[in-house]
């Protein structure tokens, strides 16, 4: 119980005192996190917009691959991206292993999926004579999705919070392919993980506070953003 | 309807900003400046690598990767060419890692020893006990829980060696549980089960305050635990930062470190987590 309240308490007194190394490593997850989920978002939103609005073959297959991917293990994915960003790997003359630009490679692989998902299931949901309505008021296709995108907002943004959430308190693939670098690549979950190891049980709650916190705040806003208007 | 227009600039505006700000601050710097070092949870877990890489990275200019992990998975970076320098303890991996022709230049760093840690009822009435050989026959035979590694880390290996010796082989039996996890994690879980295990001196001195194990038996030459620096092959591996390594190998070597060793943690512990060893021959830590 102790470690507990200690760990509130440290959390606090991280935040409040500006820590700059707390700070350092809160910026910098949620660089890496924002900036995969804005990656996830315009791969996954196009993606579920086009599996959701074309029919082809196979597009059942498609869509329960993109559902298998929205449970996409994160060790699993950072082990592939460690073995292909490897030196001596296919990717190896990028040498962005153990770099943030890897973090945020993982990162969006592990949300795209989602994003996808949440898309596809959102646009499907929407009535199917809309869409005829759309085209035959006169609109070409591409205005049609952006009126389709803007019809489904509200979920979209559920997939948007889905995917940072994912992203942004995942720790296996970012301490893969990051490496917890010390003021380079050492993001809130991996410190988290580290001060465990190291015994120090209450600076790794504070840490795993922050998160927490943060992934709140940004909820908070996001759903102010989506419930502003009168629900249908 | 007209504000979602604005939405769309704003998101579209943010996107960019993210972009070109990201590919400023996360360009890598000029690839012969990165240096990856792969190394055992021991060095990070005690604190000694947050103090000595500040101050080689200022005296160089070399930006240091660490990577900590198992002394086994770190000699795997290095033969794979995936790590550019090496600070491992598992003397009898790193001797076949040379001859395989992987490495070059292995140096001694320091050295500090292995402790055999449990709880103070101690079921297995070791403590005391001068010979480790014995204290793991005792421990066997008490059938008391024993907490391995079980990661292929240096300290791993040093404890297989000592079963080896007692003749025991402790796989699949009941006392003997595998964490898999580095030496903090898994004292933390040896405490929780008060269980016995082998620890190396640092890591327990650093971690001790939240563990209540005590020392049971220490000072067996068998317990040495010795730290190598070893620079990976740029021969076999073209991509490897050959001249970085040499830096930080005779970083690790010099003078001023060594001195910075011998009294690192002296103030925080009451006693030196590591004793520096460098230009010594392994003959006189009797190996």
């Amino acid at each position: 119980m102790d470690i507990i309240i200690e760990g509130i308490k440290q959390a606090v007194a991280l935040l409040f005192n500006l820590d700059h190394e707390v700070l350092t490593i809160t910026w910098l997850s949620l660089k890496v996190s924002g900036t995969a989920t804005l990656i996830s978002l315009f791969i996954g939103i196009s993606c579920g917009m086009t599996v959701a609005l074309t029919e082809f073959p196979g597009r059942r297959l498609v869509i329960s691959l993109i559902n298998t991917g929205m449970g996409l293990p994160p060790v699993v994915v950072g082990l592939f991206v460690t073995v292909f960003l490897w030196r001596n790997g296919p990717f190896g003359f990028l040498e962005i292993l153990y770099t943030p630009t890897a973090m945020v490679i993982a990162q969006a692989i592990i949300a795209t999926p989602i994003v996808t998902g949440i898309s596809l299931a959102a646009v499907q949901h929407l009535p199917k004579n809309l869409r005829l309505q759309i085209l035959s008021l006169g609109a070409t296709r591409l205005q049609m999705v952006w009126i389709l995108a803007k019809e489904a907002r509200l979920p979209l943004l559920a997939a948007v919070m889905a995917g940072f959430g994912g992203v942004i308190s995942e720790v296996g693939a970012s301490i893969m392919v990051g490496g917890n670098i010390k003021g380079y690549s050492r993001v809130l979950t991996t410190a988290t993980v580290m001060e465990t190891g190291k015994g120090n049980f209450d600076i790794a709650m504070a840490l795993g506070i922050i998160p927490l916190l943060l992934s709140f705040l940004i909820n908070s806003l996001l759903t102010y953003i989506q419930q502003r208007e009168h629900p249908r | 309807m007209k504000r979602y227009r604005h939405l769309g600039w704003i998101v579209a505006l943010a996107v960019a900003l993210m972009v070109v700000f990201g590919a400023t601050s996360y360009a890598a710097a000029p690839e012969q400046k990165n240096l990856i070092l792969a190394t055992t949870t021991s060095t990070q877990d005690t604190g000694l690598l947050d103090e000595l890489l500040p101050i080689f990275e200022k005296q160089t200019g070399y930006f240091v990767k660490t990577i900590a992990v198992g002394s086994g998975q770190a000699m795997t970076m290095g033969q794979k060419g995936e790590a550019d320098v090496l600070l491992v303890h598992s003397p009898d991996a790193e001797k076949k890692f040379m001859t395989e022709g992987f490495g070059v230049n292995r140096m001694l760093v320091m050295h500090n020893d292995f402790i055999i840690i449990g709880p103070a009822s101690d079921p297995a009435g070791i403590k005391g006990v001068k010979s480790a050989v014995e204290a793991f026959k005792k421990i066997a035979a008490a059938g008391a829980l024993f907490m391995s590694r079980g990661d292929n880390s240096g300290t791993h290996s040093k404890e297989k060696g000592v079963w080896k010796a007692a003749g025991i082989n402790p796989e699949g039996q009941k006392f003997y549980q595998q964490t898999g996890l580095g030496m903090g994690q898994t004292l933390a879980v040896a405490a929780e089960k008060k269980a016995y295990t082998l620890a190396d001196r640092g890591t327990y001195l650093a971690l001790q305050k939240n563990l209540g194990l005590p020392i049971l038996a220490q000072g067996d030459a068998i317990l040495l635990n010795i730290y190598h620096v070893i620079q990976v092959n740029p021969a076999k591996w073209p991509k490897v930062n050959a001249v970085g390594a040499k830096a930080f190998a005779d970083f690790m070597v010099a003078k001023k470190t060594q001195a910075f060793i011998k009294t690192f943690g002296v103030k925080k512990y009451g006693s030196p987590l590591f004793f520096p060893d460098a230009g010594k021959k392994d003959a006189e830590l009797g190996l």
